[in-house]
């Protein structure tokens, strides 16, 4: 059993309330820093930690809350991002629906050291039954005396507000967050100005992740430098993957960030293997923004040596063999799985998610949900593949935020591995609607463990 | 319906105001939205979205912009109980096709159509956070997960009993 840090207690029964949360030996991490810490030794300690944020994009948690601005006689906010909606990606519900009062924990250590007194939780619209959850957690952390005014006598005073967003995938990009919790469009800004400096009601704002703000708690609590003795590399602590598809044991897991590709899906203390005794095909490890990955790159890098998962190794090789580790979304096709149609949902799911306020993004997912719909029907020709690679390479890195990147890799990683299903699709339009291209190129290059 | 919120939701809406601060409220549009949307038959009609306008004291062009920016709100009449199936990629190679094909059959109804008794809506839609436990659908608050042609038979019968009762 690799180490847990933050699903250790989850089994426990009654964990959510905050009576037996607090027996558990809950609420220390915020006995610890107020009491005993100043807030610069909090981020101090986080910086310490090697701790990188969760959402996605992996930037330093130290190192973001270093950045955020401290104007004379302005209120500073911190936003816990739980808009969760990248496809693949389920542990923030996970957390927050068992584990309610760890992401409080987290909060109020975390808005003690970034000075915020008006904290919010951006939670995705659909996640209703868990804004119960949390609203019921912060009624009981507030009537136990952990929110309100003069938190345990130190002068500190933090209110803790849940927001249900409307159904936008954009809400998850921090400005579109922004925007959306002042009651608007979930239109990205341009940057800079960035939210540390000028955020939410243009105060400075930190923005982070759901499993980032709870991975505070275990820091606090043992230390920045064991946490980061935990893990390998830049890959500090530990990670909550959510495994889905054909596999045999969907769900969320906790792992240190030493352990293989191989074990994860194989073992049966994770994935449990591939469904119904199938051959893996293919991989999207980390959020279906993230570059799919053929078996044989899933589980070796391009040199041939194990890959982990962790942020550096899954990345190894970069776009033209490697892939992310992105939110932790662990997505599994089998043998039977369509390339094309699994490529086409996506898009389309794109396309229902830009904003739509710059060009390359608004049109260029459009036309990309069209030709792969072409193509997965049948009614492709040789010419769209190189079309659709044209307009995913002129959305990529012309765009004010990145969801048009997030649009164009999966797409690309496509083609880039997988071009003879799509030349296979255009070739057998008949065949192609009654059976699928399978492992055909594919079959065993790899070790499938017994 | 008349559009004004009876006491117990003008509380509640006071509440979802309070958490912001003065001046700023606004931000209380997008819960303010869902909080109408339950109280005024699963939907948004000009008239409510006006009247929630008046109550946060600002133009209704703001409200309207909202409400068509985001996939929850419906600006059509939908029926009693609201089938929001997934069909996004961890979903599809789990079987979700099969399962939106079924409940087509089962209820005669495409995708954005709703039974012509006014009881089920069919709405396809985008991952919601349940990619390992799919096939899956949303149900007013509730997640239906790992579903099977049997378990959308009993959520279907579960719901003309409830609506039987009611
Ligand atoms: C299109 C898009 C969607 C995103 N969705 C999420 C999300 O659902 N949850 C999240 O935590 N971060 C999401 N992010 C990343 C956020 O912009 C931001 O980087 C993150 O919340 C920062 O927190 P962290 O540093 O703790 O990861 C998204 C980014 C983009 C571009
Ligand atoms: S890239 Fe797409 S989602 Fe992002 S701001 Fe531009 S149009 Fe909107
Ligand atoms: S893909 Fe259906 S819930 Fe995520």
């Amino acid at each position: 059993m690799g180490v847990k840090l933050l699903l250790d207690k989850a089994n426990v029964p009654g964990i959510r309330t905050y009576e037996v949360y607090r027996r558990e030996g809950g609420y220390r991490a915020v006995e610890k820093a107020l009491k005993e810490m100043t807030t610069d030794a909090i981020v101090e300690e986080v910086k310490k930690s090697g701790l990188r944020g969760r959402g996605g994009a992996g930037f330093p948690t130290g190192m973001k809350w270093s950045f955020i601005a401290k104007p004379e006689g302005v209120p500073r906010h911190l936003v816990c991002n739980a808009d969760e909606s990248e496809p693949g990606t389920f542990k923030d519900r996970y957390l927050m629906e068992f584990l309610p009062h760890l992401l409080i924990e987290g909060l109020i250590v975390s808005s003690y050291a970034l000075g915020s007194n008006e904290t919010y939780i951006y939670i995705r619209g659909e996640y209703a039954w868990i804004t119960d959850i949390l609203e019921e957690a912060i009624e009981e952390a507030k009537a136990a005396g952990w929110l309100g005014k003069n938190i345990l006598g130190t002068g500190f005073d933090c209110n803790i507000h849940v927001q249900r967003g409307g159904g936008a995938y954009i809400c998850g990009e921090e400005t579109a967050l922004i925007e959306s919790l002042e009651g608007k469009r979930g239109n990205p800004r341009i940057k800079p100005p960035f939210p540390a400096i000028q955020g939410l009601w243009m105060r400075p704002t930190v923005v982070n992740n759901v499993e980032t703000l709870a991975a505070v708690v275990p820091i606090i609590n043992m230390g920045g430098e064991e946490y980061a003795k935990i893990g390998v590399g830049k890959s500090t602590g530990t990670k909550l993957i959510s495994a889905c598809g054909n596999i045999n044991k969907p769900g969320v897991y906790e792992i240190d960030m030493t352990i293989t590709v191989e074990e994860f899906i194989y073992s049966d203390e994770y994935c449990g293997g591939i469904k119904d005794g199938k051959k893996l095909k293919a991989c999207i490890p980390g959020g279906s923004s993230v570059p799919i990955l053929p078996a044989n790159l899933l589980l070796t890098t391009a040199k041939g040596e194990p890959r982990y998962m962790n942020y550096e190794s899954l990345s190894d090789g970069g776009f033209a063999t490697g892939s992310m580790l992105g939110s932790g979304g662990f997505i599994v096709l089998d043998e039977d799985q369509c390339i094309v149609k699994n490529t086409y949902t996506l898009a389309r799911f794109y396309r229902h998610e830009s904003c739509g306020q710059c060009s390359p993004c608004r049109e260029g997912t459009g036309w990309m949900e069209k030709i792969l719909q072409k193509i997965e029907t049948g009614k492709g020709e040789m010419s769209d593949i190189d079309l659709l690679w044209d307009i995913q390479r002129k959305i990529e890195g012309n765009t004010i935020c990145p969801l048009g990147d997030a649009a164009s890799w999966p797409v690309a990683a496509a083609i880039r591995h997988f071009r003879d299903e799509f030349e296979w699709h255009v070739k057998n339009p008949e065949l192609s609607q009654t059976s699928n291209f399978g492992l055909q190129h594919y079959a065993d290059p790899i070790h499938v463990p017994a | 319906m008349a559009t004004t919120f009876n006491d117990t939701q003008m509380t509640e809406f006071k509440r979802l105001v309070a958490r912001y601060p003065e001046g700023k409220q606004k931000s209380a549009l997008l819960p303010a939205l869902h909080l109408a949307q339950d109280s005024f038959g699963g939907w948004l009609s000009t008239e409510t979205m006006d009247y929630v306008a008046s109550l946060l004291h600002i133009e209704p062009i703001e409200v309207y912009e909202v409400a068509t920016f985001y996939s929850m709100y419906n600006l059509k009449p939908v029926g009693k109980f609201v089938f929001e199936v997934c069909q996004t990629g961890p979903c599809m190679v789990s079987g979700s096709d099969n399962i939106i094909d079924y409940i087509k059959k089962t209820l005669d109804i495409k995708p954005g159509e709703t039974t012509k008794d006014g009881m089920f809506t069919l709405k396809l839609v985008e991952c919601l956070g349940a990619c390992g436990y799919a096939p899956m659908m949303q149900v007013g608050k509730i997640y239906k997960e790992h579903l099977t042609k049997e378990k959308v038979d009993s959520i279907i019968a579960a719901y003309r009993t409830e609506a039987a009762n009611n």
